[in-house]
């Protein structure tokens, strides 16, 4: 049952090859034998997954349901569950249970979607290889030895592990697409605005996107047709339809042109990964793909406007983490001062406070114009890239990071390091655009993931070029070792 | 020392609540005096993962001020985060305007007490939430924060530095004060912090560049702006004379005390690390929004007391007062509606009726007096009915609440005699009683006789217990003594 993907279950329930809490319940057992290994979990919720699936259950017999009635999924624990602890990876929200249910999660409540648990992450989402998480790191199914990427390494390991069929997982400046790289399954980053933020706890506002992770481009699409909706509480929603994104996933795809920056073909590009995505470009040539080498030359310059940016906003957002209303409060304050000083030196980890402070410091008089304003016209020039490509091409192709996962701690005493596996997923963020991630080949046994980035709003066409590559690669089904 | 000597220097930072109904961010009810924090939803308390979302209604106001102070209009405004840590700030940032505010350059004009007038520049005016309370009595040592202050829309109004003086500053605020209450945008309230002025203050020699200035915060009435102001040009003064200099610094006025205290000087401020709110688009609005707003702007100040002195041959000084407090015009047009009689209901509004809201410190709308009570009396004054010196009597009697006008006439047998045969009666009892004093006036100097006419007149006013009418009763004694020469 753990193979079967979020499509074949939700027809398997449809045919009532089992119900609803039959589903919860195998993926239930499944979690709690297998999570010990991974870590993928923070918080499981069996008795509220199985009051749903009753639900669910119920609602099936009552007529036609949605697909992802019954269906279990997992949302990663930034996104604020009514009743259910959302810690954000931290210790400062170690205690938080918020009275609010995210806009992604009651959009899955309303499909009635089934609620397994909430998976582990970066702290704050700040992270490319869950090494930051309060809850300790998520390990990748793949290999032990190794992180599942970040920051949403947590939704990724368990969809990888065949913990859950689908996940939910945020991106602000790759966090769905490499986890999902590194661990060898399909997610997507929709354009900013085309899901809402209400709910989701802030990294970075102006970057941060959620979207799904699944097995398959499908389910992706399945997924995507449940989150994605305009929402009045979330000022940058973008007020604009939601097409079903399955309606055209088997569109020929004669005559689309894939553009391939040169840059992203550059020398920090593993070989390994680069011949797995040269193959597969060969693969979508024989679908009727036309392939046109294109340059965005400010690519360079992504990973440190980010830097910046990403910093900059977490400076403010972080800021309600004061120890006054919710959250971790260190013992025995003096004063304010102390109790400010404390909650936020004992709740946050270092690299929350590394951002924290690179982004004040960018924000400080007398260096916002050296850093954050020009880090703003850079994204500008970013933006630009991206819309005189579009003009020549309708999707662009490249790798999604430059390696397969890597050990633990092999980049712990260089955050530039790490910054630098996002250095073909940020750009994305920086522009508003959509990416996505899809496995495309093994580099040292382990997964590598080909990029697609999408003009803005075109999910469909990105879903449409997944998915007809999964039809004639086999990439997306192979299993991490020891889980068949 | 003397004061002439040197030119004062204001300009006002005014923050005015907007009367909306929900918050600028949220839709909490931003109503006053509810329990402490129970105004509050998730987005004030800055819950994780919650957003804002601009309330419209703020916008409509703070665009309908723009256009009642001549201003530009920002068609593309934009929100800023203004950081500092404060526990009655939850999110730990403000949002505010700081590049692109709403409201661009404009001005004002305020009238001077010498009857001229005087143009006031409004730097801009900016959209922007409220902070909650701290609380810091009652909680043995500790804290007490309310939040349902947090996230009320406020304009803040920020003018250049065009007064000279606490009269010009108090002119602009009562005109700030009186357009905003005109427009409906602000409810005026200065007791319940509706209204607050930072008040910015220089002294210079005349002729020399600008002086290091001083913010006195949080002035909360005119008044208590009026003594702040004064007290901080005597301390620049004294301080400057005595040859020091003037620090740049944040003044604290306590009205109680009437003293003031420094709060915290240039180098302790924050550095707030301004930048752009990317929770908020930028705002775009188009001229038709304008327009539209434009044509149904209520009545303001200025186009009010012209009208007042036309339509109710006002003088132009009390033309000044009353339109330009729209409680106050409110309240005498009402009266005057009912009651005709335009001169005497200014007078009272601006005479009894605003001493007593200054001493009891209440609004215009909680005037204990209302319109029809005042009407009443003014008709009973005019129809002659009781005196001057009794209608003061009866009105601090309504104010007390002992009843209606007719109802405290009756009760303290205030009506006047206005009976000529009655009043007949007393004159003749007063000739005959004071039969040496007649004599006199029989041959005294024809001059002189006015001034002894007044004795008469006091003894027949003594005999009706006062409520013979004065007039008549002065008219009959004079017919008779000169009957009697």
């Amino acid at each position: 049952m753990h193979n079967l993907t979020l499509a074949e279950l939700s027809l398997g329930l449809d045919n009532r090859d089992f119900s609803s809490v039959e589903l919860t319940q195998f993926f239930l057992e499944r979690i709690a034998t297998l999570d010990q290994r991974y870590n993928s979990f923070i918080t499981v919720t069996p008795e509220l997954a199985l009051q749903q699936a009753q639900a669910a259950d119920r609602r099936r017999t009552a007529g036609a349901v949605p697909a992802m009635c019954g269906v279990p999924i997992v949302h990663k624990d930034i996104f604020c569950t009514r009743g259910v602890r959302t810690s954000c990876g931290s210790k400062m929200l170690d205690n938080f249970i918020p009275p609010y249910d995210a806009t992604v999660v009651a959009n899955f409540a309303a499909a009635g979607a089934v609620v397994l648990g909430k998976s582990n992450m970066d702290e704050f989402a700040m992270g490319s290889s869950n090494e930051t998480s309060y809850y300790g790191p998520v390990k990748n199914p793949w290999d032990t030895g190794c992180v599942p990427g970040g920051s949403s390494g947590g939704s990724a390991a368990a969809v990888a592990a065949r913990l859950t069929p689908a996940a939910t997982a945020t991106d602000t400046g790759g966090s769905i697409r490499q986890p999902a790289a590194l661990c060898g399954i399909t997610g997507l980053k929709p354009t900013y605005g085309r899901v809402s933020r209400w709910g989701m706890i802030a990294f970075a506002s102006s970057l941060d996107q959620a979207g799904p992770m699944a097995r398959t481009a499908q389910d992706a699409a399945l997924l995507l047709n449940v989150m994605a909706s305009f929402d009045p509480k979330d000022s940058t929603s973008v007020e604009r339809d939601v097409p079903d994104y399955t309606a055209g996933i088997n569109s020929d795809l004669t005559g689309l042109t894939v553009g391939l920056p040169r840059e992203y073909f550059d020398a920090g590009l593993n070989p390994g990964t680069e011949r797995a995505l040269r193959d597969a470009v060969a693969e979508l040539q024989k679908l009727g793909v036309t392939v046109k080498d294109i340059s965005l030359p400010h690519s360079a310059l992504s990973v440190p406007a980010y830097y910046v940016i990403a910093p900059a906003e977490a400076s403010a957002n972080l800021s309600r983490f004061d120890g006054v209303r919710y959250g971790y409060r260190c013992a025995d304050p003096e004063d304010l001062r102390d109790m400010y000083m404390r909650s936020r030196a004992e709740g946050f980890g270092d690299e929350v406070k590394r951002r924290i402070l690179v982004g004040a410091y960018c924000l400080s008089a007398g260096y916002y114009d050296a850093y954050y304003k020009k880090a703003q016209q850079v994204r500008r020039l970013i933006k630009q890239d991206f819309v005189a490509a579009f003009a020549d091409v309708d999707v662009i192709i490249g790798p999604t990071c430059p390696n397969p996962a890597f050990a633990f701690g092999a980049k712990g005493d260089n955050p530039v390091a790490m910054y630098l596996e996002d250095i073909y997923t940020i750009a994305t963020n920086l522009a508003g655009l959509p990416g996505m991630s899809i496995p495309c080949g093994l580099v040292d046994n382990k997964p590598v993931g080909l990029q697609i980035i999408g003009n803005y709003f075109d999910e469909a066409r990105m879903l449409n070029i997944a998915h007809r590559l999964q039809q004639v690669t086999d990439w997306h089904t192979h299993t991490a070792p020891g889980l068949n | 020392m003397t004061t002439t000597d040197w030119e004062i220097v204001i300009g006002l930072e005014v923050h005015t609540q907007l009367a909306t109904r929900s918050k600028i961010f949220s839709g909490a009810s931003t109503a006053f005096g509810a329990e402490p924090n129970t105004q509050a939803c998730a987005i004030d308390l800055a819950m994780p993962g919650t957003l804002p979302v601009l309330n419209e209604e703020a916008l409509r106001m703070a665009v309908m001020f723009g256009i009642a102070v001549n201003a530009e209009i920002g068609k593309t405004s934009a929100f800023d985060r203004k950081n500092y840590f404060y526990p009655d700030l939850p999110k730990g940032y403000q949002t505010t305007q700081l590049e692109r505010p709403i409201v661009g350059a404009g001005y004002v004009d305020i009238q001077r007490a010498d009857g001229s007038s005087k143009r006031i520049r409004i730097h801009h005016a900016h959209l922007e939430e409220d902070a909650g309370k701290s609380l810091h009595e009652d909680f043995h040592g500790m804290s007490g924060i309310d939040l349902n202050r947090a996230g009320t829309p406020l304009i803040e109004i920020v003018s250049e530095p065009d007064m000279r003086s606490a009269d010009e500053a108090v002119a602009f605020a009562r005109k700030l004060h009186g357009i905003v209450t005109a427009l409906g945008i602000c409810d005026g309230d200065m007791s319940q912090g509706s209204m607050r002025f930072d008040v910015n203050i220089s002294i210079r020699r005349p002729g020399a560049g600008f002086g290091t200035r001083t913010e006195t915060k949080n002035l909360n009435s005119f008044r208590f702006m009026e003594r702040a102001i004064a007290l901080e040009v005597e301390r620049q003064i004294n301080v400057l004379e005595e040859g020091g200099s003037i620090v740049q610094e944040t003044r604290l006025y306590d009205g109680d005390k009437d003293t003031a205290r420094s709060m915290r000087s240039k180098e302790q401020a924050n550095d707030y690390r301004y930048f752009p709110c990317p929770d908020l688009l930028p705002v775009e609005i188009d001229d038709a929004y304008i327009e539209a707003l434009r044509a149904d702007l209520p009545e303001l100040p200025d186009v009010r007391r012209q009208r007042f002195v036309q339509q109710y041959q006002l003088s132009t000084y009390d033309a000044d007062v009353l339109g330009c407090d729209t409680g106050l015009a409110t309240f005498f047009e009402t009266t005057t509606l009912q009651c005709g009689n335009a001169k005497l209901v200014a007078n009272w509004v601006m005479g009894e009726l605003s001493a007593k809201l200054n001493s009891t410190g209440l609004d215009i709308r909680e005037s204990r007096v209302t319109p029809q009570g005042l009407s009443t009396l003014i008709t009973r004054i005019a129809d002659q009915s009781i005196s001057n010196n009794m209608a003061k009597q009866v009105f601090e009697a309504m104010w007390n609440g002992e009843g209606d006008c007719d109802a405290i006439i009756a009760a303290r047998g205030f009506q006047q005699m206005s009976d000529s045969d009655a009043i007949a009666t007393l004159v003749e009892q007063v000739i005959a009683d004071n039969a040496q004093q007649i004599a006199n006036y029989i041959k005294a100097d024809a001059s002189k006789r006015p001034k002894m006419l007044g004795y008469f007149v006091g003894q027949v006013m003594k005999l009706s217990r006062g409520q013979a009418n004065p007039q008549q009763v002065n008219d009959m004694v004079l017919s008779k003594l000169n009957a009697l020469l």
